[in-house]
């Protein structure tokens, strides 16, 4: 083991050899080469993906704001019939859909893919094949939201889509169905980045790079992965609920049958508002990137703001009844969320504040990227002092749902998430093209759109005073909105011509123009000892870092970087291979063998994306047929590219330290994805304990009498074989820690049949009590709470098959059991979703019977 | 920035009229958000320009590493210091006019139900409950009680000039209390988007003097007068509009559309988007979906002539 290693007192590196160098880089770039030609699509590399992703991220900004534009053409003058009724609906919901769903969130793991691992330091993010399955199910899912407007069935209800008019069929079409499956389906790629991520800052540091020396980027990107973790699994419960109601008419939201409509808007704000945040804090991230770059010094009060991206995470998820200021709560609820709200403004205060004070006490360089991000600062500032304001009761009584809160949020989106991405593409440009944008250009696309932002938004505050409100397609010329809204689309066109200015900056063929420096903008972090012109492998050898920004404070690392006198210089065994460290000190813990260029994560997303389009044209039969599609590409992949039995237990990693080749448990980047994973999971899973939960509060005979509860003593049993289910997966680990490689694999299917019996007497139990999920919100929630728990199950047997298979065909051995430890580590979680789901259906209902 | 300054003006100018203007001072609950209003816009704009302008300085300035404990002082001043004191101030004034515009009792109660894309009136009255539909009467200086329910999806009710909003929400009941303090035709809209003609959904809120108030409300609760064998009754009879409208003191009963006993009485047509007039009325019955895209009432584009000129006729004298 590694853990006496004094990384500061390794030995000295062997002198420098020049064929050695050489033949290290040939053997380098031979693994870390990209296909090229159509081959390319295969690359799952994080320079690739990342790419794509940004591109195709861009792409459905430039198609949400073309829809903005229709909406401003609309408005420009009273009584317009451009747009029909009908059109106006679809493209304002989609393009509030698309910024949300398809820009805004996407960006933020386009950019920290790109760039996240080489700020580390490291050669790829720890599962490659992952990011590139979530970039292909984003651009599936995408087009399939965003191609529906072309066949006039686009989602029409507005992005928050509330219940019953999302509901109920009578009041909404198959947009609503393409809006919850289609972005159900985005979302799942959303959670697979998230982990992704999340597992990347904690265990692919670089070694050396203990909790206080990592870089600010990463601790935004930690904080927001992780919001992603506990904000989407609420909106997937909530989407499960709305679709279980469209598709058959379960009773969740219907309140003539129990169901409560304010239901749907607790758990899409339990999203929704961190959301905000989760938009806004990689931009910021950006930001305290950039500016210690041009300031010339480290950031002042960088602990501040990491404190301070934290505290803003953790208040993000108590504030989100302040979108529902107007739906009639009691006084002592208004107040809290109204406080809770107000209090968001101390972190965002001392995060500006902290960037302020690090330009007073130095002499920042001016830049294009500087002058984005002080764009951004002036009108971010203003969108929060309107958001001071609209926190406030009564004057959100008189704001909300009007063009105030249009003016509100696309001040706090487009000054605390747009302009600072936009500093982002000029700073990094260089670092992904090796070429330099036009700053001329730069210039005249940042005043364009300074200019064309706030003349369109800045009056429609006063829109919204006069009364106008949000999401209606004509007015008349009574109103006295004409002229305002005039301004309003002057101003719309003119941003968009800024924006044009920019992609023409960013898209001009460069072929000619000569390769910039190595760190050309003298920056302090790791992402910029790139060498140019760029290598695929990131960084020639895993330096040790000891420093906050290595390039400044490590002067000799640059070249001990490149004469391979780091870690992992070489590629021997012609693998992939990262290092990864443990979470607080990043001591270097072993060496991770990642897969490379692959079409089965195509395969897997292609398939999964048709599940979810075929579900919303209830096409039952082929919708089964690719979802055995996807379970087959996915199984195959994990066979082929996970825990793979290393050649040797450990390797030299250079300069003496020796590194296991193989991890189990939780020193393994397997181990904790599965547990993040299963983390939102549970997420999703408390949204619908919270439903349970909101209806016995709102409702007062929710609990129905003891003749309609499910049966105890069934309950009871089903519990009982779950339990021993769960204990089988245990036991087995331990047979297969001891040798037994038969017991274990007889354990493990054992377990099936066993899960099998019990989610079945549970099915009973519900089923002979007469619950009908279609009478009331009671029946709906047992049987939802059921089936949620019978679908893991389901993949609980997939994955003790696949896992037995492994032990038998000699994949998964008593010393290499990755598979096994976790397998149970997901048996784990199951059965706490059992002993849940049993205390709400059994104890919960008898408790309150006895009372 | 002087024509950034004329334009400031113009669109100012523009913001005073209107009849949805928050600032409008028609009403008691407006009138405190009214103060609250300009308060925060005076004080934002004081921050905005400090904060700005520090940051200006900033990136101008020289180079003063020695002055870091400075900055560190300044990021807790203005980076915490000033914003707990201001939202925590502000948070207080906001609860006590929070407190101030909610109340649970009226001098007058009024029923609203949304529906879309219309509004269903009901008056309780110590002789039983006054319906009607689109319009909405108050008498100067007395709190109005608002219950408000909605049958279809959620709407919200908003008189911007009077006051805040409130959801309409199918399965619950919400309150909302509103004191008219100035005279006027104040508009009225559905805030919540509903679906469809959601831009449509809108109606008048006019303010009167009590005792025209009481005249007015006195007539409402009265049936329509229908002369025997009318002409025009005889057409809304045939067609089966008695099966979704209701005009009181004729067997038209119809539950589901708008109460039409008074409805040439009323200012607007079609949910507080036309005037009340007669080729505006021809045009509804016969084109029903191009003014007013989406809603249940079928057109009737059969009836022309002598029968439409009836209908038209008989239903513009339901005064």
């Amino acid at each position: 083991m590694t853990e006496e290693i004094d990384l500061s007192k390794l030995p000295p590196a062997e002198p420098y050899d020049k064929a050695r160098d050489e033949a290290q880089r040939a053997r380098l770039m031979k693994v870390w080469e990209t296909p090229t030609g159509w081959r390319r699509i295969s690359a799952v590399n994080n320079s690739s993906v990342g790419k794509w992703y940004l591109l195709t991220s861009f792409a459905f900004f430039t198609f949400a704001g073309f829809l903005a534009l229709l909406i401003r053409a609309q408005l420009a003058v009273p009584n317009n019939d451009l747009l029909s009724q009908s059109l106006y609906n679809q493209l304002f919901t989609l393009h509030g859909t698309a910024m949300m769903f398809l820009f805004a969130v996407p960006i933020f793991e386009a950019v920290a893919i790109l760039i996240l691992p080489e700020i580390l330091g490291a050669r790829d993010l720890p599962f490659p094949r992952l990011s590139a399955f979530g970039y292909w199910c984003f651009l599936i899912g995408g087009i399939f939201v965003c191609g529906s407007v072309f066949f006039g069935v686009a989602p029409d209800g507005g992005w928050f889509m509330y219940a019953p008019l999302s509901s109920n069929p009578d009041y909404s079409g198959l947009g609503a169905d393409i809006w919850l499956l289609g972005l159900s389906f985005i979302e799942v790629s959303s959670i697979a980045a998230a982990v992704e991520l999340i597992v990347g800052v904690l265990k692919s540091r670089p070694p050396g790079m203990r909790l206080n020396l990592i870089p600010l980027y990463c601790w935004y990107v930690l904080v927001v992965a992780g919001m992603i973790l506990f904000a989407f699994p609420p909106l997937i419960a909530g989407d499960l609920l709305l679709e279980m109601e469209r598709a058959f008419d379960w009773a969740f939201f219907d309140p003539d049958r129990g169901g409560d409509p304010l239901l749907w808007q607790h758990l899409f704000w339990i999203f929704g508002h961190p959301e905000v945040y989760i938009i806004f804090l990689p931009s910021i991230a950006l930001i305290a990137t950039i500016l210690p770059t041009f300031a010339g010094r480290p950031m002042v009060g960088h602990s501040w703001i990491v404190l301070s991206a934290v505290g803003v995470a953790f208040l993000s998820f108590g504030l989100w009844v302040h979108h529902m200021f107007t739906t009639g709560l009691p006084e002592i609820s208004l107040s809290f969320f109204s406080a809770a709200s107000e209090a968001v403004a101390v972190p965002t205060g001392i995060q500006i504040f902290c960037f302020i004070a690090t330009m007073l006490v130095s002499k920042v360089r001016r830049s294009v990227p500087m002058l984005f991000a002080g764009g951004a600062l002036a009108i971010f500032v203003f969108g929060g002092l309107t958001g001071v304001m609209v926190a406030l009761v009564p004057f959100d009584w008189q704001a909300h749902d009007s063009y105030f809160v249009v003016a509100h949020l696309h001040y706090t989106l487009i000054g605390g998430m747009l302009f600072p991405l936009f500093a982002g593409v000029h700073y990094w440009y260089p670092f992904v093209t090796q070429k330099r944008m036009s700053d001329r250009l730069g210039r005249w696309s940042f005043w364009l759109m300074f200019g064309g932002f706030n003349l369109a938004f800045l009056p429609m505050h006063w829109t919204g005073v006069m009364g106008m409100p949000r999401r209606v397609w004509t007015y008349d010329v009574t109103d006295g909105w004409a002229v305002l809204n005039m301004v309003s689309t002057i101003g719309a066109f003119i941003f968009a011509a800024g924006f044009v200015v920019l992609a023409v900056n960013v898209l001009w063929p460069r072929g000619k123009a000569p390769l910039v420096e190595r760190n050309l903008w003298n920056a302090g972090t790791m992402e910029w000892s790139a060498e140019v012109p760029d290598k695929p492998w990131g960084v020639r050898s895993i330096p040790y870092i000891h420093t906050r920004y290595p390039l400044w404070e490590q002067k000799e690392l640059l070249g001990e970087m490149d004469r391979g006198e780091w870690f992992l210089p070489d590629a021997e065994e012609g693998k992939r291979e990262l290092i990864i460290t443990d979470i607080l000190d990043a001591r270097p813990l072993y060496v991770q063998r990642v897969g490379g260029p692959s079409y089965l994560t195509i395969g897997a997303a292609f398939c999964l994306g048709a599940v979810f389009i075929l579900a919303t044209f209830h096409l039952w039969t082929l919708t089964l047929l690719f979802g055995a599609g996807f379970v087959g590409f996915t199984l195959w992949w994990l066979w082929t590219g996970t825990s793979e039995i290393p050649e040797k237990p450990e390797k030299p990693a250079g300069r003496g330290l020796v590194l296991p080749t193989y991890a189990q448990g939780n020193s393994s980047p397997g181990w904790w994805a599965v547990f993040i994973t299963m983390t939102g999971d549970m997420t999703a899973f408390m949204g619908l304990v919270f439903s349970y939960f909101f209806y016995w509060t709102a409702l007062p005979d929710f609990l129905p009498g003891a003749a309609k509860l499910p049966g105890f003593g069934w309950l009871l049993l089903g519990l009982a074989l779950l339990l021993a289910g769960w204990v089988t997966a245990l036991a087995a680990r331990e047979r297969l820690a001891g040798g037994s490689t038969g017991q274990a694999m007889g354990l493990l299917v054992g377990g099936v049949p066993l899960a099998a019996l019990g989610i079945g007497a549970w099915c009973w139990a519900a089923w002979s009590a007469g619950l009908d999920p279609t009478e009331t919100s009671f029946d709906a929630t047992v049987w939802v709470l059921i089936l949620w728990l019978g679908l893991h199950l389901l993949l609980d047997a997939v994955m003790r098959l696949y896992v037995a298979a492994r032990i038998w065909r000699g994949r998964c051995t008593p010393r290499y059991r990755a598979d096994c430890v976790n397998l149970t580590l997901f048996t784990h979680f199951l059965a706490l979703t059992a002993v849940v789901t049993f205390a709400l259906l059994a104890l919960f209902p008898m408790l309150m019977g006895g009372m | 920035m002087k024509s950034l300054a004329s334009l400031a003006l113009v669109l100012f100018l523009a913001g005073c009229e209107g009849r949805h203007n928050w600032l409008a001072g028609a009403g008691e609950e407006a009138r405190s958000v009214e103060t609250l209003f300009w308060v925060l816009l005076a004080g934002a704009a004081v921050i905005w320009t400090l904060v700005i302008g520090a940051a200006t300085y900033a990136h101008r300035a020289e180079a003063k590493p020695e002055r870091e404990q400075e900055a560190r002082r300044f990021i807790i001043w203005g980076g915490v210091a000033l914003p707990v004191l201001v939202v925590g101030g502000l948070l207080i004034w906001g609860l006590l006019i929070l407190r101030d515009i909610t109340a649970d009792d009226g001098a007058l109660t009024v029923r609203v139900d949304g529906e879309r894309w219309w509004w269903r009136v009901i008056y309780d009255t110590p002789e039983g409950p006054v319906t009607t539909a689109n319009e909405i009467r108050l008498p100067l200086g007395e709190r109005a009680l608002f219950r408000l329910t909605a049958d279809d999806v959620i709407h919200s009710f908003w008189v911007p000039a009077l006051g805040g909003k409130m959801d309409m929400i199918p399965g619950r009941e919400t309150t909302l209390a509103l004191t008219p303090r100035e005279l006027g035709n104040w508009g009225g809209l559905c805030a919540e988007f509903c679906g469809g003609a959601h831009a449509l959904m809108r109606f008048d809120a006019i303010v009167m003097e009590p005792e025209a108030f009481d005249a007015w409300l006195a007539h409402e609760a009265q049936p329509a007068q229908v002369a025997e064998g009318d002409a025009g009754f005889a057409v809304f009879d045939e067609e089966g509009c008695g099966a979704c409208h209701t005009i009181r003191g004729t067997e038209a009963q119809g539950p589901v559309g708008p109460d039409l006993t008074h409805l040439a009485s009323r200012d607007k047509l079609g949910a507080g988007i036309y005037d009340m007039t007669a080729d505006n009325m021809a045009r509804w019955i016969t084109d029903t979906h191009e003014m007013k895209p989406d809603i249940d009432m079928p057109a009737y584009p059969g009836l022309q002539g002598e029968r439409l000129d009836a209908l038209v006729t008989f239903l513009m004298s339901l005064e």
